[in-house]
């Protein structure tokens, strides 16, 4: 997850609760603008903004959320870690770049790692580059 | 079609996906083996994605049937 605008952020969500309710193994590894959505503080300050080329869209999507009922994206996320095989990865470069300790990161992330281990959990599975 | 028992009733009518594969899959485990689970839906992917579901578990879809909007699909648990 290298994207951190809630328009990537949401499918993410999805992506890993289904898959994980699925039976498949799912490693989310999040850098970058991804890695700025999963501390504690950004999940306080949610929704995360929308992209920019959509921006007259937010309200409206946020607001049919709401009447959904849908939920959060890291509601998903936690909801896919409680029926499946689900590891949340914080990349440790990012953290650098951005001041960012690993106790500063929410509770569902379950370590903080490299792209080497990121291609080695990705090898042979299907790889999504969001 | 002999009367099948149905050992739980899943109603999530009015969530949309990934909540009804998410709740079946939740579900599943709250049933014995050889047991049936009723899902009862009205998200439009309900059916295609609880039967890719089952497919990918190796659970057993018994009976799925649509009316008025809702979706009905029985599934056995088989493992």
């Amino acid at each position: 997850m290298f994207s951190g605008t809630i328009d990537k952020l949401i499918p993410v969500g999805i992506l890993a609760s289904g898959a994980a309710a699925s039976g498949y193994e799912v490693n989310l590894f999040f850098t970058f603008w991804g890695l700025m959505n999963i501390t504690k503080k950004a999940l306080q300050n949610q929704p995360s903004p929308i992209d920019k080329n959509y921006e007259q869209m937010g309200p409206m999507m946020i607001k049919k959320m709401q009447e959904m009922k849908y939920p959060m994206w890291y509601e998903l996320i936690k909801q896919a870690k409680e029926i499946g095989e689900v590891k949340v990865y914080a990349c440790s470069t990012s953290m650098e770049f951005f001041g960012i300790k690993r106790e500063d990161l929410a509770d569902f992330v379950d370590d903080v790692v490299g792209v080497t281990t990121f291609l080695d959990k990705a090898e042979g599975g299907i790889t999504l580059f969001i | 079609m002999a009367e099948i028992k149905i050992a739980k009733t899943l109603d999530v009518r009015g969530m949309y996906c990934p909540g009804p594969v998410m709740e079946t899959a939740k579900a599943i485990k709250e049933i014995g083996i050889g047991e049936v689970l009723e899902v009862l839906a009205t998200d439009p992917a309900a059916r295609p994605d609880i039967e890719a579901w089952a497919r990918r578990t190796g659970q057993q879809i018994l009976d799925i049937q649509q009316q008025e909007g809702v979706t009905r699909i029985l599934i056995k648990r088989v493992k």
